[in-house]
């Protein structure tokens, strides 16, 4: 094909050589370069759909051979005669951690982005911007092991108060005695894990509010907590919330935090404060040491669902953000 | 005249506020004031009534500070003062809320990690020590972590950073639209899922695990952020700059090369840094494909390894205090080397940030 | 209603740069009170200081005094937000709450400011735009974005919630500046209209249209770029435009310079 192609091109560029000469001389520089920066991007998309792809084919050989169904069996013994496992539990205790966490995590961020926006006085703004992403740079095993040795300790007692004083509403009931290792602690622990990353996005939506927005609501007379409540918040509600996905996405995959604080176990049950329950990374995490090669399909199958989780709600995330992009451009 | 009297007519509550400008208002120590007696209240309730967490009583302060400021200052300055206050106080709460976990994991990690961190702790292996029994050290895990890391940045590096190119520079159409989104996807990624991806190739290929296998893994981790940060960095290189350029009959992938990526050096660096800084603490991906050991293991394409998160995660499993030991003072060595990375790359963002700034 | 202005030795800053040094001053009520000047001279800067807008800049800063009728704005006891609600605003962008329905742009500030009736709710919506020449145009579709009308029908809006709160005196910083000619007429001769209720004082780039609406004219100038404004003088449109008492002025408003 290639050899076909030139020799119709290259006839005509006699009569005008030294423009030739010039496209001959920058070309392959361009083309390589050019080629290499196209290919790394292909290079990502590429990954993106072999992790789809190898997932989902051990997938396939781990559901195939599993005995149980793969969606409500409340078990997971790959290694029995007959293997049995399915992700109930873990789908509940992911989702009920995670929303935990975004409970008590996306108003204090919201908090404290509007603190660092519209707050803070001026110079101490940065550095205490720059303290919230400290806690994100923190690794999660760090926030594992802090959590489970120092922060289970001492959440005995809200517990206990949470019990004696909610325990009608059935999810406060603790029926059991034993350490704070439960799905609440847990969430607790992913809310100020995914606190930085709402903060950071909301943060930089709140400072895009157009001034003369604000200015609007100040020449009314309203004071600064009007000013917000007119213009901040609604200018902001978009980007607050696909903040808050890209939050629930990082809750949902943690591994290391929840591994080290649960206590798990594979019963569903109602009882927050409850040690038990587990989730997705936190399953594969603590199997992965005993399964042998169909323990480790299995795992890559339950795997496979939190990545398509992760995906959906980032993707969805992602997509809430262009469209304000769009909107807001439209508008300015 | 007529007007005024008009408007109080219909409407009777906001007209005495707006003949006169001066309203009464709380004095600026009263913040402060009011922190203090809600304090003093909390803990003095608190005390009576044998409350042991500590939790109790700044919950109990919270409350009485918000009841507190709002009945003043609705008595004296108004309805919507008060709200104004509340507000600004709940502002304040959320972010100390924020803080006291930094600063406690700070504390604690320090506190105890320091018991055990010495010279010898970071020279030698964890060989031929018992886990529940004190002694040995990181020095393995240094090793791995920084081999592992160094590895993963090797692949990240320069593919995050063409691909960031290749966005800015060149990507029109579908195909860097999909590039975009999917970058943005990947950096959602949880570690684990990245794990078993290499974890279902090495099934696949019968292949043994190394410190190579969790490099890549790292890598699928730390190539996002580094597109994102070089992406968000080229494109504040001014667009006159470029024209000149090639105004100057120099070629495009030149331009890039000799103006463009230099002018940005800076801020592509401490995007890099931070993604390393992001990837150095990854457990998940390395508990999956490099296994872990006790014993030194220079070479990161045969055999286990170790890394810093993974000793952490190891030692806590041990559960005795002399390796809970082990585990904090790890933890101190990474968060420290996380950290540094931090300070050092947002000092060069600032050092080197392109003129065009401000 | 409408209110007189005094000021006296009036400077403001930005962090340390003065933008306008020792001004003083007297706006009349019920009276337009147009502030012209080239580019730069701080008569922005000096609208702003009137409703107290100044100090929500980063590092704005006043000096003086500005007395509303006899009540120092400034006073240590004076709360800026019912500064701001006693002497209103228009800006020089037309900028309605984007979220909002024009109705509810209209009573914004009145929904601040206490409690209401629906019905009292719409009668005073209803009487300020038609107050700001707008209910015609938007009686029908009150429920609508206040962002899909025209750029003049969104300024008047703007002046419409702005006189929904009947405040003493209505500040107007270049408010047709990003309108076309038909919008501008429009605002002008509102404004015209407006004077019988409320002080009004503009900001304008636009000498005719000073000379236009205008009962009065101050004429601000800077020595320099980088030094701060100055009030040059205040005087009746007439005498300004046809025979002012300094040079500088003559210069301007005959185009010699600026």
């Amino acid at each position: 094909m290639t050899t076909t192609v030139i020799p119709p091109d290259s006839p005509p560029s006699p009569p005008p050589p030294p423009a030739t000469e010039a496209k001959s001389a920058t070309r392959p520089g361009d083309k390589i370069f050019r080629g290499l920066s196209r290919g790394s991007g292909i290079l990502l998309l590429v990954v993106m759909a072999s992790i789809a792809a190898f997932l989902t084919f051990r997938a396939v050989i781990a559901i195939s051979g599993n005995e149980g169904n793969f969606l409500t069996t409340f078990e997971w013994n790959p290694a029995g005669k007959p293997p049995v496992f399915g992700i109930a539990v873990l789908l509940y205790g992911t989702v009920i951690s995670s929303i935990i966490a975004m409970v008590i995590a996306v108003p204090i961020a919201v908090g404290i982005a509007l603190f660092i926006s519209h707050y803070a006085p001026r110079k101490l703004a940065a550095p205490l911007a720059y303290v919230v992403d400290l806690l994100a740079a923190v690794p999660s095993i760090i926030y594992g092991i802090w959590g489970a040795l120092f922060l289970v300790p001492y959440l005995d007692g809200l517990n206990s108060w949470l019990d004696t004083y909610f325990g009608w509403t059935v999810i406060f009931a603790k029926t059991e005695i034993g350490a704070a290792r439960n799905l609440f602690t847990v969430g607790i622990l992913l809310a100020i894990m995914i606190l930085p990353i709402i903060t950071s996005v909301s943060r930089e939506v709140f400072l895009q509010v157009p001034k003369m927005n604000e200015e609007a609501a100040l020449a009314l007379g309203a004071t600064r907590w009007e000013v917000i409540r007119m213009s901040v918040l609604p200018f902001g509600r978009s980007g607050v919330i696909s903040a808050s996905m890209l939050g629930l996405g990082r809750a949902l995959g943690e591994t290391m935090a929840v591994a080290t604080v649960l206590s798990p176990s594979f019963l569903l049950s109602g009882h927050l404060l409850d040690a038990g329950g587990g989730t997705f990374a936190q399953n594969i995490a603590a199997k992965f040491d005993e399964a042998n090669e169909y323990g480790r399909d299995a795992l890559i199958a339950s795997g496979l669902v939190l990545f398509i989780l992760t995906l959906l709600v980032n993707g969805a995330a992602r997509l809430i953000i262009a469209r304000r992009k769009e909107y807001s451009g439209a508008n300015a | 005249m007529s007007q005024a009297t008009m408007t109080q007519d219909t409407t009777p509550a906001p007209a005495p506020r707006t003949n006169t400008l001066a309203g009464k208002s709380l004095p600026r120590w009263s913040p402060i004031g009011f922190a203090a007696v809600s304090i003093a209240l909390a803990v003095g309730l608190g005390t009576v009534a044998g409350w042991q967490s500590k939790m109790q009583w700044g919950l109990l302060a919270a409350l009485f500070f918000v009841v507190l400021t709002y009945t003043a200052a609705s008595a004296v300055e108004g309805k919507r003062q008060a709200k104004d206050r509340v507000a600004t106080s709940v502002m304040w709460v959320c972010f100390i809320l924020a803080v006291v976990p930094l600063a406690s994991l700070l504390w604690t990690t320090v506190g105890r990690g320091i018991k055990v961190l010495d010279g010898y702790f970071l020279t030698h292996s964890m060989a031929g020590v018992p886990g529940f029994e004190a002694g040995g050290g990181v020095y393995h895990a240094l090793i791995g972590t920084v081999e592992q890391v160094g590895l993963a940045t090797l692949f990240a590096a320069p593919i995050g950073l063409l691909t960031a190119v290749y966005l800015v520079e060149y990507g029109r159409g579908t195909l860097a639209k999909a590039v975009t989104f999917f970058v943005d996807v990947m950096t959602g990624i949880p570690s684990i899922v990245a794990g078993l991806f290499l974890l279902s190739i090495m099934l696949m290929f019968k292949l043994q695990p190394s410190g190579f296998m969790g490099a890549l893994a790292l890598a699928i981790l730390m190539v996002p952020v580094v597109v994102r940060s070089t992406e968000e960095m080229l494109k504040l290189v001014p667009n006159e700059l470029r024209e000149a350029s090639l105004a100057l009959g120099v070629p495009k992938w030149r331009t890039i090369l000799k103006v463009v990526l230099p002018t940005a050096i800076g801020g592509i660096t401490t995007g890099v840094m931070l993604a390393i800084a992001r990837i150095a603490g990854e457990t998940a991906p390395i508990m999956l494909l490099v296994f872990g050991t006790q014993l030194i293991n220079s070479n990161p394409f045969d055999g286990a390894q170790s890394s810093l998160p993974f000793y952490i995660w190891e030692q806590y499993r041990v559960g005795s205090d002399a390796s809970y030991d082990r585990a904090w003072a790890a933890a101190l060595v990474l968060i420290a080397f996380v950290m540094i990375l931090n300070l050092v790359a947002r000092g060069i963002a600032r050092w080197k940030a392109p003129k065009t700034g401000r | 209603m409408a209110k007189r202005i005094d000021v006296s030795g009036l400077s403001a800053f930005y962090g340390t740069h003065k933008a306008i040094d020792d001004i003083s001053m007297t706006v009349e009520p019920r009276s337009v009170t147009a502030f012209i000047g080239p580019s730069g001279c701080g008569k922005s800067t000096f609208l702003r200081t009137l409703n107290r807008m100044h100090e929500v800049t980063p590092g704005g800063r006043v000096e003086g005094k500005v007395l509303l009728d006899d009540e120092n704005l400034y006073a240590s006891n004076v709360d800026p937000v019912s500064v701001r609600r006693t002497v209103g605003m228009v800006f020089q962008r037309p900028n309605p709450f984007p979220t909002m329905s024009i109705f509810d742009n209209v009573a914004a500030g009145l929904r601040l400011n206490g409690s209401y009736k629906k019905s009292e709710l719409a009668d005073i919506v209803e009487k300020s735009l038609k107050g700001a020449n707008l209910w015609n145009e938007v009686k029908d579709r009150l429920n609508k974005p206040g962002s899909g009308l025209s750029g003049g029908q969104q300024q008047r809006l703007c002046i419409a919630r702005a006189i929904a709160v009947e405040p003493q005196v209505l500040l107007m910083d270049e408010p047709c500046s990003a309108l076309d000619p038909i919008s501008t007429l429009a605002i002008e001769d509102l404004i015209g209209e407006l004077k019988e209720r409320f002080t009004i004082v503009i900001v304008t780039h636009n000498m005719q249209q000073a000379a236009r609406v205008s009962d009065r004219t101050a004429f601000f100038n800077l020595a320099a770029v980088g030094q701060p404004g100055k009030l040059i003088e205040i005087d009746e449109t007439e005498r300004i435009f046809s025979n002012p008492s300094v040079q500088a002025t003559e210069d301007y408003i005959s185009g010699r310079f600026g």
